[in-house]
């Protein structure tokens, strides 16, 4: 359809998934702040179940919004405007996510960069160092704070490395699948979008695997101080994307296998490869300011 | 697309005859539907917030613990401060966005409009989240509405928790509904309508949105942070552990910053739509108008250290902060001159949109003023944490953004209602507003500067009579915003005078070409902008 | 000149205050509208720039609300004006961009110089470590031994209502800072919980005391006095009650003040020792007792031993107070990490702690009947 005639706008009909969503996201609130303190004070109560329910409500309405959207998709009811409201509207909440990153990486930063030095001495904190933390040595990543927490550092050889090489190949994969799907090669857009699945599942697996090292044998921990604290906080975000990611992918393979999509009608695919790309990209920063450097 | 189209006509038609009852609240997709849910909740929020900051005043009446007690006291303060932050004007701008924006650009609704719901009905359950906390034992939050580590995490009570998932979910809400706002600007334009066409209310939410989509989720990493520390044991905001409570500070001010532009932009759109339409006279510097809204927007993000100059930064910081900060009255000054210059030689009418805008401007500005002082880093070492404070940001909140929301509903009421408000009620409301409210937030200048501290519960004497004064005024204010309710209520139930599709004579614009009432569908197919 | 504009406004401000509020009857400076020019060269030069930035602002908003009224008044439509056509002008546009600019320059270049001199704590005569805590301040001079806390001294009575406020009421500490005048004293500033502020409004000093970290600031008073101020950040319950008091004495007095102080605290140190020799009776430590629960315990634990619920634990009936009396003992003389129950070890000698500690296992009818020495408290803390 050109610019100039006008299609009409596709108006949705009410629907009850938003409010079911809403309610869903207020049990998750009210379990996970229940169920945090009670964690922590040791204590009992509905917490977890509250939680659960949520995320029980949640899933419902995903799948049952997910359901009527693919529905209208597929019978040809969003023009091309809600496509690209569609688009749009999935890189401004890419963008959103990016931010959510930023809080972290900026800690990260300002913890390398400040904080640390400065518990040393630096800048204007000479009295900082004398005073309160006379011992306090600088360094990073911290592997003794200035309270005396000692841990070790992660590496980056090994599964850090491999789990880099596996996303990157990841990415190109996606893509391919992508470039299968425009060219119509339903054959190759299945293998490569099922590669793709595997590696993520790989790169999931490994960072179990990392966690599991770094808590039992190098007494890496959440709370060995703040190298500790941006390690996980980070790598922790990241694998709950990759998480989402994956099952977003999973999602769009079971789609593929029932026919769907195709050049003209391919939103979801395309929203999920770009949140893939985007959980590389992050993957890439993480790898170089987490690991490397 | 055949098929498409016929499905589109049957869906059209059905949803024309909207369900009723309580399920066209809650299922709606309706861009008019959700946007009258979002300013009602709103002023409802308005409410319960000023109702909080009435138990301020009223403890604050005289010297000596006399109603509440201290704990309970910060309480209403923290809570006061992120109802009406998050509860009552940023919802009453997405309010405002939802019913105008489409109208503005001939739009036939909200680009995501399921989207739209779910962003709304997360809101009640949020608030009620936060609200019930205050009835947990230990009470709820009482760090102040920013939160400061370690207060908010070591020694905070059990509702913390609470108030972090509530602030997750407000925060999801806002960021859903700004990509709503900003897709709907940028895809649904109607033919002809390019951006350097577009009226100010729709340019200056574009930017708002945006700012919303930047900061949003870093205010989410902000709570988070504080979550783990407190519950997990990480310590981001702890120096034993190589954090800084500092770098909370760095990170809540970041988004808070951004976040007090996010009020303030939305109301300069307002105010460069009503000022033109009653003095009968084009915009004067429309282009410069919106240059000036995207610098204040990109200085946003680099001035957020001028709320934290007492606490330590090395001087180079705070001379870069304070010069940054600085540079941003030069962009709000251009505005400023720019409705001024709009009135100029114009033949100007003082219906009540005006009358409040004209109060917003002079209002504003004085608050602005001030904040340009709070800017200058040695001076700020003193004003900083009191009064004078308060003072500022209640001038740029209070006579800044709530008026603004009023003027737009003044303005715009009678478009949705088809029906002239009460203008007698409207002319009681205006100057019992006013004079009341500058009897309740002027004299906090000279309390600020004299020394009072703010966030307390119990004042030295000196302080006493201004208090005194204080008190009564926001009674008043207070008071004088239920004649406000009153008149509301009369619109919704549609009494009063018809009005032309038009409105006001010198108005301009889609919004003033569609019937008044704005029919439940509107621009199904797209006018053409010249 | 300029003196004579201040001068103007000053008179225009009280006069409308006066005006306004000339029926009731106060506290002589009860109508304060401006800030004070305080006691040190900063602090002049800090009003000064305030003075000038706030009257760059008052012309420029009088300038702006002018050009309103006038507009308001004679382009009307009710006088049957026409509205003009013009909406732009490149030229207007760049000069009141550009004006506003200069104006700004002129604002920051003395602004940064007084920062500068703000910032430069070197080449101090004396040094004081000041700690905020829940709520009271920690005063260290470092180049002597003498430390103290100071609390508010205002009575609970008073802050209720009951009694009659005197003139500095929440503004009166029990130990005020003393300090030389005409010294260039660097204070230190930290804190052992939570972010407090030091301000002295007379000092022109605002400066937070931030966990873990020390921030710097120095003044140097010209004048004798009492100096008074208070907690600028949001602390917690008691943010606003937690003042700071500050005596500037000439320097030859300063120096026989501190030289009793630290004969005071010498001699405070051997009575310890004797005492722990000695046992009290139960009726003395209970008295002994109840006066220091009630300037150090009961702000969180309140004065009938109930504490606040969800927030500060009540010792009334509490399993520690009525039993384990190590644990008991532990608490007070360490505290309980990474809570608000701070350690008391410094700020309270043998005798009160144990004092406080036998009252609290007696009062509010938990009675043990058991009493608590300084032998025993001395034993904890030294470990045999
Ligand atoms: C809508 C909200 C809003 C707006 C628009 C502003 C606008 C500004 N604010 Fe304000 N501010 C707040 C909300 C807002 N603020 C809040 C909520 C707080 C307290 C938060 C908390 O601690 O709880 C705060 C606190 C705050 C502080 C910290 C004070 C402290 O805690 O010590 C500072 C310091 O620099 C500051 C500065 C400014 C400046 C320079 C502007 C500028 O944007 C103002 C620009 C406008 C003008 C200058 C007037 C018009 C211009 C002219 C007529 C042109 C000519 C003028 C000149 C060139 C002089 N603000
Ligand atoms: C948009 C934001 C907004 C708005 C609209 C207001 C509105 C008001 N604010 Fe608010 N305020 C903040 C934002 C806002 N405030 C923030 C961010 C803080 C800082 C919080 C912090 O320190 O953490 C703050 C802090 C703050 C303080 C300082 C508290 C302290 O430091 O301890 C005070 C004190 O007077 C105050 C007063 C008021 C009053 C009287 C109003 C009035 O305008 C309210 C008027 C409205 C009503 C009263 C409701 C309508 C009437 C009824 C419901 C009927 C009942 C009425 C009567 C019985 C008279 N506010
Ligand atoms: C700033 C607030 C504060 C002050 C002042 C304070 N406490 Fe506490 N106290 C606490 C808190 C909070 C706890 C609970 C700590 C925890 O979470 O275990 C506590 C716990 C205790 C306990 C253990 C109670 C129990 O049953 O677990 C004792 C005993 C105690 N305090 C005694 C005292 C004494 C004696 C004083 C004064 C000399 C005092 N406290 C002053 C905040 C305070
Ligand atoms: Cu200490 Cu406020
Ligand atoms: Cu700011």
């Amino acid at each position: 359809m050109s610019e100039q005639q006008y299609e009409k706008y596709y108006v949705p009909a009410s629907s009850p998934w938003p409010i079911v969503g809403a309610v869903a996201l207020f049990f998750m609130a009210v379990g996970a702040g229940n169920w945090v303190v009670e964690i922590k004070n040791g204590s009992d109560g509905f917490g977890l179940h509250t939680l659960a329910f949520g995320a029980l409500i949640l899933t419902v309405m995903l799948v049952g919004w997910f359901k009527d959207q693919i529905h209208e998709s597929m019978t040809g009811m969003h023009g091309d405007q809600l496509g690209r409201s569609y688009r749009q509207g999935m890189a401004w909440f890419i963008f959103s996510e990016v931010m959510f990153f930023c809080a972290f990486f900026g800690a990260l930063f300002y913890a390398r960069v400040f904080s640390v030095p400065w518990l040393a001495g630096a800048s204007n904190n000479a009295e900082t160092f004398n005073v309160l933390w006379p011992t306090f040595e600088a360094m990073w990543p911290l592997t003794t704070t200035p309270g005396g927490t000692t841990t070790e550092a992660m590496g980056w050889m090994g599964l850090p490395l491999y789990n880099t090489i596996i996303l990157l190949i990841s990415s190109f994969t996606c893509h391919f699948a992508h470039v299968a799907l425009e060219k119509g090669d339903r054959a190759k857009l299945k293998a490569w979008l099922g590669f793709t699945i595997v590696l993520g599942l790989i790169f999931l697996f490994l960072q179990v695997e990392e966690y599991i090292h770094a808590y039992q044998e190098m007494g890496l921990r959440l709370d060995s101080g703040i190298y500790g604290n941006t390690f996980f906080m980070l790598t922790g975000f990241h694998g709950f994307h990759v998480t989402l990611g994956t099952f977003m992918l999973i999602v769009m393979f079971f789609r593929v296998l029932k026919g769907h999509f195709s050049h003209d009608n391919q939103f979801a695919f395309q929203a999920t490869s770009w949140y893939w790309h985007f959980v590389d990209v992050v993957w890439v920063c993480l790898f170089f300011v987490v690991y490397v450097f | 697309m055949t098929t498409a189209t016929d499905e589109l006509h049957h869906d059209d038609h059905h949803h024309d005859h909207k369900p009723s009852g309580i399920m066209r609240w809650l299922l709606t997709t309706n861009h008019k539907d959700i946007s009258s849910l979002y300013l009602w909740f709103a002023f409802i929020m308005f409410l319960v917030g000023g109702a909080m900051a009435m138990v301020i005043r009223a403890e604050l009446f005289q010297p000596g613990l006399q109603i509440v007690e201290p704990d309970f006291f910060n309480q209403m303060t923290t809570v006061h401060g992120l109802i009406m932050v998050f509860g009552a004007v940023m919802p009453a701008f997405t309010g405002l966005a939802n019913w105008m924006v489409p109208l503005m650009i001939g739009a036939p609704d909200m680009a995501l409009p399921r989207m739209n719901n779910w962003s709304f009905w997360i809101l009640p359950f949020a608030f009620a989240i936060l609200l019930s906390s205050l009835f947990m034992e230990g009470g709820g939050p009482n760090f102040g509405w920013t939160f400061y580590a370690p207060l908010s995490t070591t020694y905070s009570n059990d509702s913390t928790a609470l108030f972090v998932f509530s602030v997750h979910i407000m925060g999801a809400s806002s960021i859903m509904g700004a990509i709503n706002v900003i897709v709907t600007i940028l895809n649904m334009r109607a033919p002809g309508m390019t951006l350097m066409k577009m009226p100010l209310f729709v340019w200056t939410w574009l930017i708002t949105a945006f700012l919303l989509i930047a900061v949003m989720p870093v205010l989410a990493g902000a709570v988070t942070m504080v979550l783990t520390d407190k519950y997990f044991g990480t310590s981001f905001f702890d120096a034993a552990g190589g954090g800084d409570p500092v770098m909370f500070q760095h990170i809540f001010w970041f988004f808070g910053h951004p976040e007090v532009y996010i009020m303030i932009l939305p109301a300069f759109g307002i105010i460069s739509q009503i000022v033109p339409t009653f003095s009968r006279k084009k915009l004067f510097g429309y282009a410069s108008m919106v240059y000036a809204t995207a610098s204040i927007a990109l200085l946003s993000f680099v001035v957020w250290a001028h709320h934290m100059f007492t606490t330590g930064m090395p001087l180079f910081g705070e001379l870069f902060f304070m010069i940054a900060t600085m540079l941003i009255s030069v962009p709000t000054g251009v505005k400023v001159f720019n409705w001024v210059a709009t009135m100029w030689r114009g033949a100007i009418s003082f219906e009540m949109p005006m009358m409040f805008s004209l109060a917003f401007i002079v209002l504003f500005t004085i608050g602005g003023l001030s904040g340009l002082m709070l800017a200058i880093t040695p001076v700020d070492f003193q004003y900083h944490d009191t009064y004078f404070v308060v003072a500022h940001f209640h001038y740029v909140l209070v006579t800044g953004a709530v008026f603004s929301i009023m003027a737009a509903a003044y303005y715009w009421l009678p478009k949705w209602t088809g029906k002239m408000y009460d203008t007698t009620l409207a002319q009681w409301h205006f100057w019992c507003s006013l004079i009341s409210v500058n009897l309740l937030f002027f004299p906090m200048h000279f309390v600020g500067l004299a020394g009072m501290p703010r966030r307390i519960p119990d004042y030295a004497l000196q302080f006493a009579d201004f208090n005194k004064w204080i008190s009564i005024g926001g009674f008043a204010f207070g008071l004088s915003q239920l004649i406000f309710l009153a008149l509301l209520i009369k619109a919704c139930r549609k009494q009063g005078e018809p009005v032309s599709d038009q409105v006001w004579e010198g108005a301009e614009g889609l919004e003033w070409e569609v019937p008044s009432p704005a029919p439940y569908h509107t621009f199904e197919t797209p006018p053409v902008v010249k | 000149m300029r003196n004579k504009l201040y001068q103007l406004i000053a008179l225009a401000l009280s006069f409308i205050s006066t005006a306004l509020f000339a029926a009731s009857d106060t506290h002589p400076d009860a109508y304060q509208l401006n800030l004070t020019k305080g006691v040190t060269d900063i602090s002049q030069e800090v009003y000064d720039l305030h003075m000038t930035i706030f009257i760059i602002c008052v012309v420029i908003g009088a300038g702006v609300f002018a050009v309103m009224l006038w507009s308001t008044i004679f382009h009307r439509k009710s006088r049957g004006v026409k509205p003009a056509t013009f909406h732009e002008s490149v030229k207007v546009e760049i000069a009141w961009t550009v004006a506003p600019f200069v104006i700004l320059i002129f604002m920051a270049i003395p602004a940064a110089q007084t920062l500068i001199a703000m910032e430069d704590t070197t080449e101090a005569d004396i040094t004081v470590l000041v700690t905020g805590s829940q709520w009271k301040w920690h005063y260290k001079y470092m180049d002597d031994e003498v430390e103290f806390f100071s609390l508010m001294a205002t009575q609970q009575e008073e802050i209720k209502n009951k009694f009659e406020k005197n003139p500095n009421y929440l503004l009166e500490v029990d130990r005020p800072l003393v300090i030389p005048t005409d010294k260039k004293v660097r204070f230190l500033i930290t804190s052992d919980d939570v972010i407090h502020s030091w301000w002295v409004p007379a000092f022109a000093v605002k400066k937070d005391a931030n966990p873990g970290f020390i921030n710097e600031a120095w003044t140097k008073v010209n004048e004798p006095g009492i100096y008074r101020g208070q907690c600028a950040e949001l602390c917690g319950k008691d943010h606003g009650f937690m003042p700071v008091v500050v005596i500037a004495k000439e320097p030859a007095e300063y120096e026989a003040w501190i030289a009793e102080q630290k004969e005071i605290q010498r001699l405070a140190k051997e009575e310890e020792q004797k005492l722990l020799a000695m046992n009290m009776d139960m009726a003395e430590l209970m008295s002994v007792g109840e006066r220091v629960y009630a300037t150090a315990c009961a702000a969180c634990h309140m004065p009938n031993g109930e504490g606040l619920p969800g927030v500060f634990p009540a010792l009334k009936g509490s399993d520690i107070a009525l039993n384990d009396m190590q644990k008991h003992i532990d608490v007070v003389v360490n505290g309980i990490p990474g809570t608000a129950m701070q350690s008391y070890a410094k700020q309270l000698s043998l005798k009160e702690m144990a004092a406080v500690i036998t009252y609290e296992r007696n009062a509010w009818g938990n009675d043990t009947g058991e009493t608590v020495q300084a032998k025993d408290v001395n034993a904890l803390m030294n470990g045999n």
